[in-house]
């Protein structure tokens, strides 16, 4: 079984963000660089399959040469090989971005059974570069899946709605977006980070093209602050807070 | 003419779409709407009501429930007829899903989660990012503008309007359309009782509970409250709570009466799942937690302490 995952590296942030004096992208500085949460559940995924069934897992990104530090980050994990199409640092609109991960697709020599991407980016949430992905490859496709099996060329998958879960499943081979609680990834090993030094990123340059959707720039949401009334330290506060929990009906 | 995707799940609107269809109204041109299966058509009424005057309905013996290609398919043979300006629907993940199709089939770029929206040339857009923490505006260079809506930036508003006309058409379904269809359902994996999604009151911790074992605390007081236990990722990612209890841009968006928040520094991630919540209530040791801006009260101070004698003067007023 060849499974292939896409990655995307983004900038690790959980708290305030600050854009650059051009406002067109986040100031990151002061960030470190990670992928997107639900990818790591997808190279998790990947990493289990080859374990259970043999094969390979290839990694896939669009990026600045940077994001070769994202490709070793995961390589530890247990992925084969890895794959980046350069680019010259400035964000690609969803169209470009899936179409040179397609020539990089239909020109490597290993023909994946299953292609795994994150359900949506930390940054862009653009929601389209899979489905984009596989129409060019004309592949089934299943989307924020929750749960998963390959069984007999086939891949079963659940996701989860507000009122239960929907069961799907596709032919190989097949393209799933994977999300957060599929499974809990694993940290690198020792020895695995040592590997991933040997192991092979291949570098390809792809042409950029004027973008159809075409950022023009950034601004912050405006998030005022509530203003939150401090009932006091420590259990002295807790008869404040016990009447306005009365007062807003909770009990 | 704005053409609006409303989505529904075996005839039951997804009344999220109604907010979409009230953006469309912004735009200035006639609307018309359009369900994917037949089970839709009874929705005229209620469609017109927020200002449609054609239902289109995609009839065909195959779509019978969600099949996010062949609606892209229903939706690209239905463009070509009609030539809207524009395709909105509501930005859900089923949303999303169908106008990616359509924008795939077509090969034209699609804007996700818009909250402002102005047709030209080109189409300008604000769109939602990060989360809902930055906001991009961005130029479409494509004379058919295919966007979802971001959904808290439109309330749903009537205009009293007479039910729509509905007109049926088959959309030429190609094979690969509906190789991917639900084959079944099953019910939510959660225990006995209130789940995130319902619950009026939430009582959600972070890495300051330090364990599985502190969530017992946490537990007592969802029961008493009638509520649920919510946490934060990191929580679920060391394994202390099953991840179905993940509050959170990676798990549940909720808005309960309630929402209190233990324990919880507040990463942005976190915030863009709970922020919409009716009052929300902080109990933390760090009066700096980036969590407080977004609190109607706090109490500074270890949860350990608090949460158990907050349990107790409950039961106790409760008598």
């Amino acid at each position: 079984m060849d499974v292939l995952v896409c990655l995307k590296r983004v900038p690790l942030a959980g708290g305030a963000l600050i854009l650059t004096p051009d406002s067109r992208d986040i100031e990151t500085k002061h960030l470190g660089f990670g992928i997107s949460p639900h990818e790591e559940n997808a190279v998790e995924a990947g990493v289990q399959l080859v374990e259970q069934m043999g094969g390979t897992l290839t990694l896939l990104t669009l990026g600045p040469s940077d994001a070769e530090e994202q490709l070793r980050s995961q390589l530890a994990i247990g992925a084969t090989r890895a794959v980046l199409i350069e680019t010259d640092g400035q964000e690609w609109d969803p169209q470009g971005t899936a179409s040179a991960l397609v020539e990089a697709i239909n020109a490597d020599a290993t023909k994946f059974d299953l292609i795994i991407f994150g359900a949506e980016s930390a940054d862009s949430a653009g929601y389209q570069i899979h489905i984009r992905i596989a129409h060019a490859l004309n592949r089934p496709i299943i989307t924020n899946v929750k749960s998963m099996r390959v069984e007999n060329g086939v891949v079963n998958c659940e996701r989860v709605v507000s009122d239960g879960r929907e069961h799907y499943e596709a032919p190989l081979p097949a393209i799933i977006t994977v999300r957060d609680g599929l499974n809990i990834p694993r940290y690198p090993s020792v020895p695995g980070r040592m590997q991933a030094r040997k192991k092979t990123v291949e570098v390809k340059q792809a042409e950029s093209r004027l973008p159809k959707l075409e950022k023009v720039k950034l601004s912050l949401a405006p998030s005022k602050d509530k203003g939150a009334e401090i009932l006091g330290k420590g259990t002295d506060a807790v008869p404040a807070l016990v009447e306005v929990l009365k007062s807003i009906g909770a009990f | 003419m704005i053409l609006v995707l409303i989505d529904h799940d075996r005839g039951e609107i997804d009344s999220l779409s109604l907010r979409a269809l009230t953006a469309a109204r912004g735009l200035g041109q006639d609307i018309e709407a359009v369900v994917i299966g037949s089970q839709g058509a009874a929705l005229a009424g209620l469609i017109g009501e927020f200002g449609a005057k054609v239902l289109h309905v995609a009839q065909h013996d195959l779509i019978t429930d969600y099949t996010p290609m062949a609606s892209g398919r229903a939706l690209k043979d239905l463009v070509e007829k009609l030539s809207p300006a524009a395709v909105l629907a509501a930005g859900t993940p089923r949303g999303n899903e169908q106008l990616a199709h359509l924008a795939a089939f077509l090969d034209v770029p699609m804007a996700a989660e818009c909250l402002e929206i102005a047709l030209g040339h080109p189409h300008q857009v604000l769109r939602a990012r990060w989360a809902g923490n930055l906001i991009e505006s961005a130029n479409v260079h494509e004379e058919l503008l295919i966007a979802t809506v971001n959904n808290f930036s439109f309330e749903a508003i009537s205009v009293s309007g007479a039910a729509a006309t509905v007109a049926v058409f088959t959309p030429a379904l190609e094979p690969q359309d509906y190789v991917v269809k639900i084959l079944s359902r099953g019910s939510a994996q959660t225990k006995a009782g209130v789940t995130l999604n319902d619950a009026k009151v939430i009582v959600s911790g972070g890495r300051g509970v330090g364990g599985a074992d502190g969530f017992g605390n946490l537990e007592d007081l969802a029961a008493l409250l009638g509520g649920a236990v919510g946490c934060s990722r990191v929580v679920t990612s060391s394994g202390w709570r099953p991840h179905a209890e993940q509050v959170g841009q990676t798990g549940t968006k909720v808005a309960p009466d309630l929402y209190i928040a233990a324990g919880i520094s507040g990463a942005m991630q976190h915030i863009a799942g709970m922020k919409n919540s009716k009052t929300i209530v902080v109990i933390n040791t760090d009066p700096e937690a980036p969590i407080l801006r977004y609190a109607d009260y706090a109490i500074i101070g270890d949860l350990h302490q608090i949460i158990p004698a907050l349990t107790s003067a409950i039961r106790q007023a409760k008598g």
